[in-house]
């Protein structure tokens, strides 16, 4: 009997570490679909901007005789920001601030485009830009949104893979750090666009 | 002694968070929390239990919150995820909306889950905001704003809701018999509560439904007068039911 007893207590704790395994490999792999999950939204929100912002250059176009130099710069900029996507599967540092780039760049040629209408009263007085408006102005608290719940999820993530003792583990398993959403740079210089002006 | 401690909770308050902190999920979950007590008792009620029958005739949860000041937070933000936060509206439909109103700050916020967004847009719910409540609310009548925006969102909610001015797509086909099939769905409503041989309660819950899409059809405001007093209100059946909220909808201040 006592010959066997090593033999079980090492059973015993292969077991333990076994489960351990499974339990923090399975919890990572589902905090990283959430956190997966999570990037999608985000991107579609973004989606979502770009295609109103496509209605919204038609409108723009067709009521007024817009100067033409800022229509270009938001049209370039909205083809830029369509042609930088992330693979989910592929979420870097690097990739990520590549995407923010050609999107913070629509966003500054947006908000110009928007304080620019300020001098076309026919247009600020037009009910399908109103309209675009509004969308506009709920689509940017979408992206809000998602972009805080995307950096909530890689936290759970990053907390569960980077943490003693399931750092170990997450190693071996290749569960590497996702990156988070960062505010824009220079956002906070961003010109201030009331949305409100009725 | 009382201003030091004035002035301590205050920088307390401050060194912790300058955000809204949302109000934890309350045990009974029902459709009007007004944390600033600006409705009196009758038209808490009226409304709550209005809502509560829409709710119980849809399951699309509407929910009313009335806080002094969003703390410097953009309201629809905080709509967001104080929404997602509670779970209003159903978990597979994400039927939910969240009217969030901030007294002191003078703005108002609909919040609408992701299974509402496609029917009640962005735009739509500007609207309302701009034309139904905002004019109410101009003459400090909050309950009025309440009660015609909430009219309107039932309105938009079951295809009906017209703006006032478009009026290009009056009388179109496709309008009349989206009307036939309601009066079809109202009709079977009807009598599917009599054949249960109702008791008081329940005749009086199909009677409200009738009543909010007729009256709603006929147009401003006048709902108010019938909707005090009774019904069971209660709260929501199965309480909320973890609907999600991606941040859309509208804001408006007055």
């Amino acid at each position: 009997m006592k010959k066997w007893l090593p033999l079980i207590i090492a059973v015993i704790v292969i077991f333990g570490i076994y489960r351990w395994a499974v339990g923090f490999n399975n919890t990572a792999v589902e905090y990283e679909a959430n956190a997966k999950t999570a990037w999608s939204n985000v991107e579609s929100a973004y989606q979502r901007r770009n295609d109103l912002i496509g209605n919204l250059v038609k409108t723009v176009q067709g009521a007024a005789d817009f100067e033409r130099s800022t229509l270009t710069e938001v049209i370039e900029a909205r083809s830029k920001a369509t042609s930088v996507n992330i693979d989910a599967n592929n979420l870097t540092p690097e990739s990520i601030s590549a995407f923010q780039n050609a999107q913070s760049g629509l966003s500054g040629a947006l908000s110009k485009l928007l304080v620019s209408v300020e001098r076309y009263p026919e247009l600020k007085a037009n009910q399908n830009f109103l309209e675009l408006q509004s969308q506009l102005e709920g689509t940017e608290n979408r992206i809000n949104v998602e972009r805080n719940r995307y950096n909530e999820a890689v936290n759970t993530y990053d907390i569960h893979t980077t943490k003693f003792p399931g750092t170990l583990l997450a190693g071996i398993f290749g569960f590497e750090e996702m990156p988070r959403y960062k505010a824009d740079p220079g956002s906070e210089k961003a010109p201030d666009v009331d949305f409100n002006f009725d | 002694m009382k201003t030091i401690l004035f002035l301590f909770l205050l920088s307390y308050g401050f060194a912790v968070s300058a955000q809204y902190e949302i109000p934890p999920i309350p045990k009974d979950q029902t459709s009007l929390y007004d944390y600033y007590n600006l409705l009196n008792p009758s038209q808490k009620k009226a409304l709550e239990n209005k809502l509560v029958r829409y709710s119980d005739s849809t399951s699309t949860q509407i929910v009313i919150a009335i806080i002094a000041s969003t703390e410097g937070e953009y309201i629809n933000y905080l709509g967001a995820q104080w929404a997602e936060q509670w779970g209003i509206g159903q978990e597979k439909e994400d039927n939910g909306i969240l009217i969030l109103l901030a007294r002191d700050d003078r703005q108002i916020g609909i919040n609408t889950g992701r299974g509402i967004e496609p029917y009640l847009t962005d735009a739509l719910s500007k609207r309302i905001i701009n034309r139904d409540i905002i004019p109410y609310f101009k003459k400090n009548d909050y309950y009025g704003g309440l009660d015609r925006g909430t009219d309107a969102i039932f309105e938009v909610l079951s295809g009906t809701y017209k703006g006032t001015r478009k009026a290009s797509n009056e009388g179109s086909p496709i309008g009349f018999i989206f009307i036939l099939i309601l009066f079809i769905i109202i009709i079977i409503a009807l009598s599917k509560s009599k054949g249960g041989g109702g008791s008081g309660g329940r005749r009086r819950r199909s009677g409200g439904l009738l009543e909010a899409i007729i009256l709603s059809n006929m147009g401003r405001g006048s709902y108010s007068s019938g909707s005090g007093g009774f019904g069971s209100g209660g709260g929501f059946g199965g309480g909320f039911g973890g609907g999600s909220f991606g941040g859309g909808g509208a804001s408006g201040g007055w």
